[in-house]
């Protein structure tokens, strides 16, 4: 699965009208597909903010005519599978791909899980996991019927919650 | 060792576990109500657990326990425990699981018999979480159907707060396991929440929905009447315009099968008027007693107590 980052725009020439213009970073991770207009959430879930060291790049509403994509690029960073999973609920099509001595060692689509734990809280204020009781909150994965997006049903109180849940990660 | 058996929730049962119990209830009628004298829960306690006000499912576990022989252990009203000193329900929980051969649990947020059950070395039964669930409530009501109506081919009515009532929702996944014809009737700003229509639909039932009791009043078996809560009004004269229009009386129902049945949780407030309680139609203090068989079902299942019976 070795290749280079030509897909990120290492290689193409400079001033391209559709390169990305992104430096290509030698050890990390290239997170791409990333639903437009999500990629400062993802890192917000990455723990990406004031005190982080590693060089980041961003690139927001980009590739096709329209900009369909956001795509981040983190140095000397791996993604834990709670990140990977956090994220799938946020950009269920994108893609992680990670990167050591500049090449690309392993490219995976981020699977949208079956169930979450401890991830996201209830939008319910009174389910038992909005008290102060040692209870992880749990959530199956499912679809809205009617929107076809992603939904999260509570395993605690059958809460479902199907928008905005970025503003509910832990 | 066989596996812990709680009673969370209903809403996954099938036709056989039902049945299984309603069939248990059945056998257990004679002793529920004092025809005969039974010791099987002999030696057993089960411990009361009730962080939120209750007189039927209290009181019923109480006499179930009590006909068949066993003690009561009550926790008490939470002021007086150290729930009061902050003490966790888990922790709660793992203490008085060291005391009794099993618990019954009512609290005020939905999902608190689930969180329990995984920190409970002895059998949790749900006797009402918040909004959430209410089991034994609902074995009850199908009993009550059973043996006061039919459950096969039902044509039933489901009248006042469909979206609140905790009995409501969990009722109709049971009736969707008997493929009955439900009509809910309620206002419009109480009408039974999408994704439980949704699921009933998924189980191919057929709903009916209106907001006026008399377009199903004389085609139902059963009416199931529920109580509309004033604090889901913010202006008063809406809340007396609707329950005026939720409310049974007599004269509303002479046109219903000689046979129909009205069930009501209790307590009742307005919804049906007393004249209705000397007619054959009442079922609602029957309904409150069965909840005493039934839930001496429950507790031989929990127990191990089935092939004893």
């Amino acid at each position: 699965m070795n290749g280079d980052q030509s897909n990120y725009g290492r290689s193409k020439k400079l001033g391209d009208k559709n390169d990305l213009r992104i430096k290509a970073i030698e050890n990390g991770t290239v997170i791409d597909h990333i639903k437009p207009g999500q990629a400062l959430h993802v890192l917000h879930i990455l723990g990406v903010n004031d005190n982080f060291t590693n060089t980041v790049s961003i690139v927001m509403n980009t590739g096709g005519e329209r900009g369909d994509k956001d795509v981040i690029k983190i140095e000397g960073r791996e993604l834990t599978e709670k990140e990977v999973e956090t994220i799938a609920l946020l950009s269920p099509k994108a893609t992680v791909n990670i990167i050591r001595d500049f090449e690309v060692v392993s490219k995976r689509k981020i699977r949208t899980p079956e169930s979450i734990c401890g991830i996201v809280k209830c939008v319910n204020p009174n389910c038992i996991t909005n008290s102060n009781e040692p209870a992880e909150t749990r959530f199956i994965v499912t679809e809205n019927e009617k929107t076809k997006t992603l939904a999260l049903r509570c395993v605690f109180c059958e809460s479902v919650m199907t928008t905005e849940l970025f503003n509910y990660i832990l | 060792m066989r596996p812990m058996h709680h009673i969370i929730s209903t809403k996954e049962y099938t036709r056989e576990m039902f049945d299984n119990i309603l069939e248990l209830a059945e056998k257990l009628e004679p002793v529920a109500c004092g025809e005969i004298k039974s010791e099987i829960m002999a030696g057993k306690i089960l411990a009361l657990l009730f962080f939120e006000p209750s007189t039927r499912t209290r009181m019923s576990f109480e006499v179930a326990m009590l006909r068949l022989g066993g003690q009561i252990l009550n926790m008490g009203s939470v002021e007086a425990s150290s729930i009061a000193k902050g003490e966790s329900l888990a922790d709660t929980i793992r203490v008085i699981s060291q005391y009794a051969d099993a618990a019954i649990l009512r609290h005020p947020r939905e999902g608190a018999a689930l969180m329990a059950s995984e920190y409970s070395s002895i059998p949790i039964i749900n006797g009402g979480d918040g909004a959430g669930h209410h089991p034994t409530q609902t074995l009850l009501d199908l009993y009550t159907i059973k043996r006061e109506s039919h459950l096969d081919n039902l044509n039933i009515a489901l009248a006042g707060d469909l979206k609140y009532g905790r009995t409501i929702h969990s009722l109709c996944y049971a009736l969707s396991r008997y493929d009955a014809k439900i009509n809910l009737v309620s206002p419009p700003e109480l009408r039974l929440p999408d994704r439980i229509a949704e699921d009933l639909k998924m189980r191919k039932i057929d709903i009916t929905i209106t907001d006026n009791l008399e377009d199903v009043i004389e085609e139902v078996d059963v009416l199931y009447m529920t109580r509309i809560q004033k604090e889901r009004f913010p202006d008063p004269a809406e809340f007396t315009s609707v329950s005026a229009s939720m409310r049974i009386t007599r004269e509303m129902i002479q046109n219903a099968k000689p046979d129909m049945k009205i069930m009501h949780p209790l307590p009742r407030i307005s919804e049906i008027d007393p004249d209705v309680d000397a007619t054959p139609h009442a079922a609602y203090f029957e309904q409150a007693f069965y909840g005493v068989p039934v839930r001496m079902a429950i507790l031989c299942k929990v127990l191990g107590m089935e092939d004893k019976i």
